[in-house]
């Protein structure tokens, strides 16, 4: 307790210099704070998105389908083996996947068609605007819905109207139009980008594919039943992925984005820090006869330093109070608020919203406070070792204090 | 070493290295000082007073010879062990006073206390005592920053009296000080010397304190010159 009172006092006793250290550092601190926050709400965010979106809670998928390789498309459709009172659950949404040709506005662009049932409920995508085209138009093209980017990439418009080619299952080209029946706004670009979603019926009728599907997407009831433990003979030997699998791409784009803010962080924290490093050996330079007289007087050489390392430690316990004073109602702010990320945040190749609303884990706040007040322990301790080489005699002999 | 004799130095010699060579700061010191006595140490600058008043004090050891004091050889010290002989032994009062500028007057006289873990309520009591006895009791709650420099040596001398040392060694305690101060932290000296019966060892060359000194120990590149009696 004395040495602990000691160092405070002759923090306080240091004035502006403490409190200059203690502000850098407390910035540092809610930074380091806010950009965890922000990662793991855009993770949470990203998550969650991709639940709603695309992936729902699992995938059971034709053994040759590669989502990565648009050239197993040609094979990997056909009718799976899943027990017929799971498909009749909606829980296992069927989606057939074709590569096609548009021609919007006579350019050719490569897209993906991906037949979805427009009265499904399982997936946040407006299917149900496939059934909204009027009669009379339904009847001479395809409805379809495409994405805001694709939209934007495209220069299409709801209501208007597009060639499409494909080849069907004998490898056949065909051609049709397509009127878009909506635009829909997604944060998951995978949904959105270079694809157009049609009826499911219609894309099957128009490959050739009666009946077959490229992969089901699982809901979140099915996802946790034990069909998925059993042999694969249980659905028809295609291949389930789990949610966890499925959130493996999210995961590793954000702990690499994660990599690059933790150096933004280091960087600061390492100002703060050198600024307590800093103070500790002016300190401990100017105060040799403090230290001498703390020796004089019976303190240990260990105490001595202990009461320096407890005095730098401190600008770390007062830097977490003080962020806590104003960074506790700036990060409530900006979680209320959420963060606006600009337009092209979508390029980041996982799904972001328009504002990314940031996660304050008790958990991560725990671990920031630990690594701040390590870290200031350990360069306060480095410059207090040198008073264990110090005589009491020298150090008497000190010029300031 | 008797059981009178609270400081017994044999055949001292302090050699420190200068340059390529050694200086020898103390050499051949036979000196024994018993309980109660107000004694000096005199000399130039130089002269090896204050390597002496450190050796006893256990800041320093000795290169050759023994320093006994409170009936332990300093030089056969531990850090640890030495600490705990300054902390209960010896009291130091130094020419620049060395007061910790953070805390109050009462809060440094307390110091030597809490490191000693004495309770709260007895160190309540001695602090005011000491602090009473330097006629700064009313000044408790101030900062030495506020207090003149004979003030500040009265604070000095609350502090290494207020933990009871059998030996109190003052390094030039009136460099700082004038003819009026000094005469006063002297006489306050002098009469807790009488009444608590406590060893006090100067080391100085100011004719002022000599005049209130028992017994002068004349220094001269670093022997005794002289030892007598006032």
């Amino acid at each position: 307790m004395l040495t602990f009172t000691l160092s405070f006092k002759n923090l306080m006793g240091n004035g502006k210099r403490t409190w200059l250290n203690v502000s850098v550092l407390s910035v540092a601190f809610v930074v380091i704070v806010f950009f965890n926050g922000l990662l793991d709400g855009w993770n949470k965010q990203a998550e969650t998105d991709t639940i709603a979106w695309e992936t729902g809670y699992g995938r059971l998928s034709h053994p040759l389908y590669d989502p990565y390789d648009p050239y197993t498309l040609a094979d990997a459709h056909g009718i799976p083996g899943l027990p017929q009172e799971v498909i009749a659950g909606e829980q296992a949404l069927p989606i057939l996947v074709a590569q096609a040709s548009a021609y919007p506005n006579g350019r050719l662009v490569n897209i993906m068609l991906k037949g979805i049932d427009p009265a499904q409920s399982l997936l946040a995508l407006p299917s149900r605007w496939l059934d909204s085209l009027p009669e009379g138009i339904r009847e001479t093209t395809i409805p379809a819905i495409i994405g805001k980017r694709m939209a934007e990439s495209a220069g299409l418009e709801a209501g208007d109207r597009t060639v499409i080619r494909w080849r069907d299952v004998n490898g056949t080209f065909d051609a049709r139009e397509v009127t878009i029946a909506g635009i829909f706004r997604t944060n998951v670009p995978t949904v959105d980008a270079g694809q157009l979603w049609i009826p499911l019926e219609t894309l099957r009728q128009m490959t050739g594919m009666y009946k077959e599907t490229t992969y089901f997407v699982i809901g979140e009831e099915l996802a946790g039943s034990s069909l998925w433990i059993g042999d694969k003979a249980g659905y028809g030997k295609w291949d389930y992925t789990p949610l966890e699998v499925l959130m493996e791409d999210i995961e590793n784009v954000v702990e690499a984005k994660k990599g690059g803010m933790m150096v933004i962080s280091a960087l600061l924290l390492c100002i703060a820090l050198l600024a307590i490093f800093d103070t500790q050996v002016l300190s401990i330079f100017r105060r040799q006869k403090e230290i001498g007289t703390y020796m004089a007087l019976g303190m240990t050489r260990a105490k001595v330093i202990t009461v320096f390392t407890i005095e730098g430690t401190i600008h770390a316990l007062l830097a977490i109070l003080l962020g806590a004073v104003w960074g506790i109602p700036l990060l409530a702010l900006l979680r209320n608020y959420g963060i606006p990320m600009p337009d092209m945040s979508d390029q980041a190749g996982l799904a972001i919203g328009d504002r990314v609303i940031p996660a304050y884990s008790m958990l991560m706040i725990l671990s920031t406070v630990l690594l701040v007040v390590i870290t200031s322990l350990i360069v306060s301790y480095m410059p207090a070792r040198k008073i264990a080489k110090m005589q009491p005699t020298q150090a008497l002999k000190g010029k300031l204090v | 070493m008797t059981d009178n004799e609270i400081v017994t130095l044999r055949d001292l010699y302090k050699r420190f290295s200068a340059g390529k060579g050694l200086l020898t700061a103390l050499r051949d010191i036979n000196l024994t000082f018993g309980k109660g006595e107000f004694s000096g140490i005199v000399g130039p600058s130089g002269s090896g007073k204050t390597t002496l008043l450190n050796i006893i004090g256990s800041l320093d050891t000795p290169t050759e010879g023994t320093a006994t004091v409170l009936g332990k050889q300093t030089g056969d010290l531990s850090q640890k062990e030495a600490a705990a002989l300054r902390n209960h032994g010896i009291g130091f009062i130094f020419q620049t006073y060395n007061l910790l500028p953070v805390y109050s007057i009462y809060e440094n006289v307390e110091f030597a206390l809490l490191l000693q873990k004495t309770p709260a309520r007895e160190r309540k009591e001695r602090v005011m005592e000491s602090l009473q006895w330097v006629g700064l009791a009313d000044r408790a709650q101030s900062r030495p920053a506020t207090l003149s420099g004979g003030e500040c040596q009265r604070v000095a001398i609350a502090r290494s009296i207020v933990k009871r040392p059998a030996l109190i060694l003052a390094d030039e305690p009136s460099a700082n000080l004038d003819s009026v101060n000094t005469h006063h932290i002297l006489k306050t000296m002098k009469q807790l010397n009488r009444e608590l019966g406590t060893t006090f060892l100067f080391s100085t060359h100011d004719e002022k304190v000599m005049q209130h000194l028992d017994r002068i120990i004349y220094l001269k590149d670093g022997s005794v010159e002289k030892d007598e009696l006032c």
